[in-house]
């Protein structure tokens, strides 16, 4: 019965997904015909002022950007529903490959800056709530605050500065190391640590303000009273009693922040040069390469929607009072 | 947004390093691996998408390459080719024995695979235009390739610098992984980061005595600072304010390498104030070259007046003026021409004030200062400028009617961006011509300088077009750059010789293959 009720909200919500991505892919388009920029001069670079007028065309052409805008949307459209993804117009390359070798990089980054959010998040909430109103509950609730005001790719910069410039702990940026020649694990691991810390922190603050709310909720309700008048030790009560009943609502939460996460992710790998898919999307919208553009927001789209769904059944799972509604 | 962010994590860089982090002058890595860092980060590696059609592509070899003085010389074709009688026929034969690196060996139907699919107008490739005079390549024999032209060209030889990819190739990955006959191997591309390359020992030319190498692509020049202060990089090109740090540094050489990449201003000649030729000449009188070259370049650049740079063979030596301003001879042009002074001392002439709008390209900081100092210094003989930083979108709309600030330059042959930028026949024709320049005297020498396969008459064709185009004052021509670049260690085979203005991963790289370490 569960099992059927969470299979229909899957099936709904797919089904809903599929005219919220035509009407992305849609804006996006409009906003490519729009923008100002050309994307034959992104293409040509430098060369693009000593190229013939007649060359300029004929790449034009070859693209079909002298076609009604409708019809480059519904050949596009087609494309994409035949599987082809195109070729990026400022990478020379075809998108599917572009992704396919960034895509993992992007999940690395940002699987485990999620996992790492999420623990910490819940960790610090959890201590502060504990400790409410102590120096300690201040802090954190102080700092989280401070954090969310502060924007990610300042932060980024004072991490950078801090233990890449000043103590020279951890390389700046990029995946490995300039002179190297193949890709070790040890060596990315070493250049994952602060894009992967920035992301984290950066997108923690929600977590540990809610964690906290949540366990200082659950604190106060009478089964809680109750284990301690049964004189359970506190760590029992806190960690087996509260928590528990607090990690609910968390888990939703999770699905409301990815939007952010994943801006969160573009600003990071900018910064940090990590060659993800997220930071190609910002050369792809410079160089106004619609392909590339849309291929990377539909990704983007797709996270979100799939974040989204995937808290909404963990919830439907793990409370069984919840009802799976489309 | 990144700008500012980079600038301020290089003060904070820089700081660390002042305080005793790392040593700008430490020796070179003792490994083979030599890291070169650029500003301009290559989109492909496919020299039928344009990469490194003008040399210095590493992993592949042309027709012909150039030597020291930049004259052609034999690369992969046996000797220099021959020229029909009507300039529309020339035949090279290849050199016999070279390969490609994996193996294949090189024939002329490779030869003809690249230029074919050049030419092809399914493929986008950008430089089709440099090869519009070629009307079909065939090879009559397995060395033998056969240009057959539409019109005499005779700058034909220095386009063959093009690679020479193999003709069994894959297109869908050769962009990525490429094949070529160049004294160094493709090892590795992570597009925007680097290219890692490893020597090949069984170049025709030799094995380049270093081992590895890395081209790493950093577009902000603070960053590439930075990197190379750390010891990160073995050579690097650079702004000359930002060089300057490393003048003096032992174990560091700077190279000063002039260039034919020039600045200057391009006039909208149709329009009443722009296109008065007392104008034109007044302002080349009025701008102090001398301070911009000081002041702007560091003292890196030379003041330029016409648009071949000095030190090519091609250049006219009366092509000259004094680099310092005349404001009292530009004074007395206007005054001659009509150009009274009125109120707060702004020039007019029937009523129409001396007043133009002078574009540049914003984020380009070099043009913005130099567009402000021509503006500082025009107004000093009352006239009026307007500097207003644009999009290349914006200006390309606007180019009939404002002033551009414009950047220039190849050293290699005179027809190059030449023709397209005062020949009548592309007048307004996107960037080219784009002041509208319809002078018959000047189509004839330009005409006479491509189709002539007489040096001699080339040259005096060329000399009398810089003469025509500085009487004229077309252009406001303002200085030459000096491309600086800083290298770590000792080397012999370093041939700085006269740059172009775009010069990707060639420049003081391109023969970097020759380098060898001394001790």
């Amino acid at each position: 019965m569960r099992a059927r009720a969470i299979g229909r909200m899957v099936a709904w919500r797919l089904l809903f997904a599929v005219p919220l991505l035509l009407i992305v892919t849609a804006v996006m388009f409009a906003l490519a015909k729009v923008s100002p920029f050309d994307p034959v001069r992104q293409y040509l670079g430098d060369r693009a002022s000593l190229t013939s007028s007649e060359v300029v065309e004929q790449i034009r052409r070859n693209w079909g950007l002298d076609r009604p805008v409708l019809e480059q949307y519904l050949t596009w459209l087609g494309n994409l529903l035949r599987g082809e993804l195109g070729d990026s117009r400022s990478l020379h390359r075809p998108v599917a490959e572009i992704i396919g070798e960034r895509l993992g990089w992007t999940l690395l980054m940002v699987g485990l800056a999620l996992v790492l959010m999420l623990v910490a998040g819940l960790v610090v909430g959890t201590l502060a709530a504990w400790r409410e109103n102590s120096w300690l509950d201040r802090a954190i609730s102080g700092g989280a605050l401070a954090n969310e005001a502060a924007p990610v790719f300042w932060f980024a910069l004072i991490v950078i500065s801090v233990f890449a410039v000043r103590l020279g702990w951890f390389p700046a940026g990029g995946l490995t190391d300039p002179a190297a020649t193949s890709i070790t694990p040890g060596d990315v691991a070493h250049h994952l640590v602060l894009p992967c810390l920035v992301l984290a922190v950066s997108q923690s603050s929600w977590l540990v303000l809610f964690a906290r709310e949540s366990v200082l909720g659950v604190l106060r309700e009478d089964f809680v009273v109750g284990a301690r008048a049964r004189g359970l030790r506190e760590r029992t009560v806190l960690v087996r009693h509260a928590l528990r009943s607090a990690l609910l609502p968390y888990i939703t939460l999770i699905g409301v922040r990815m939007p952010e996460l994943v801006t969160g992710a573009i600003l990071v790998e900018t910064v940090f040069s990590w060659p993800g898919v997220a930071s190609v999307s910002v050369e792809a919208a410079l160089a106004v390469d619609f392909p590339l553009l849309a291929a990377v927001t539909l990704l983007g789209t797709l996270a979100v929607l799939l974040g989204n769904l995937v808290a909404d059944v963990c919830h439907v799972l793990a409370d069984p009072r919840t009802v799976a509604d489309a | 947004m990144k700008r500012p962010l980079i600038a301020l994590l290089t003060v904070l860089g820089l700081t660390a390093t002042a305080c005793g982090g790392t040593d700008p002058s430490r020796p070179r890595n003792t490994d083979d691996t030599v890291v070169v860092s650029v500003g301009n980060a290559v989109e492909t590696l496919n020299p039928i998408l344009g990469f490194g059609a003008d040399g210095g592509s590493m992993m592949f070899d042309g027709l012909v390459t150039r030597d020291d003085d930049l004259e052609p010389v034999p690369a992969l074709a046996s000797a220099l080719p021959t020229t029909s009688a009507d300039g529309k026929t020339v035949t090279f034969t290849l050199r016999p024995g070279v390969k490609f690196h994996d193996g294949t060996p090189l024939t002329s139907a490779d030869v003809v695979f690249t230029y074919t699919e050049v030419l092809d107008e399914k493929n986008n490739s950008p430089i089709r235009g440099d090869f519009a005079a070629i009307d079909k390549v065939e090879a009559s024999d397995p060395a033998t390739v056969v240009f057959t032209l539409k019109y005499p060209y005779a700058p034909l030889v220095q386009r063959t610098t093009l690679g020479i990819v193999p003709k069994n190739m894959d297109k869908n990955t050769f962009g990525t992984r490429p094949v070529g006959t160049g004294p160094f191997r493709f090892e590795s591309w992570t597009p925007g980061d680097k290219l890692a390359l490893t020597a090949n020992p069984d170049h025709w030319g030799g094995a380049p005595a270093i081992k590895r190498l890395v081209v790493a692509f950093a577009a902000d020049d603070n960053v590439r600072a930075t990197r190379m202060a750390a010891g990160e990089f073995d050579a690097v090109v650079l702004p000359p304010k930002l060089a300057a740090s490393f003048r003096g540094k032992d174990g560091l050489t700077v190279y000063d390498v002039p260039s034919a990449d020039y600045r200057g201003v391009m006039f909208p000649l149709e329009r009443p104030v722009t296109g008065d030729p007392a104008v034109r000449r007044a302002l080349n009188l009025a701008v102090d070259r001398k301070a911009m070259t000081d002041g702007i370049l560091a003292g890196t650049g030379k003041p330029a007046f016409g648009p071949i740079a000095p030190g090519t063979k091609w250049h006219a030596d009366s092509v000259t003026g004094p680099a310092a301003a005349d404001r009292a001879g530009a004074a007395k042009i206007l005054d001659a021409a009509g150009w009274t002074a009125g109120s707060g001392g702004l020039r007019a002439k029937d009523g129409v004030p001396a007043k133009f709008t002078l574009m540049y390209p914003a984020g380009d900081s070099l043009r913005k200062e130099l567009a402000l100092a021509v503006g500082s210094d025009a107004r000093k003989v009352g006239i009026e400028v307007d500097v207003v930083g644009l999009d290349w979108d914006a200006i390309e709309g606007r180019m009939d009617k404002d002033a551009l600030l414009m950047a220039w330059g190849s050293p290699y042959d005179p027809d190059y961006i030449n023709y397209n930028l005062f020949h009548s026949s592309l007048a307004g024709q996107g960037f080219f011509n784009p002041g509208r320049l319809r002078d018959p005297e000047v189509d004839r020498l330009l005409a006479q300088g491509r189709e002539s396969v007489d040096q001699a008459v080339r040259k005096q064709a060329y000399d009398a077009l810089q003469q025509r185009i500085q009487d004229r004052q077309v252009w406001l021509y303002l200085l030459f750059l000096d491309h600086v670049y800083v290298v770590r260690g000792k080397w012999s085979g370093i041939a700085p010789a006269v740059e172009a203005h775009e010069h990707a991963i060639g420049g003081l790289f391109r023969d970097i293959h020759k380098w060898r370490p001394t001790p």
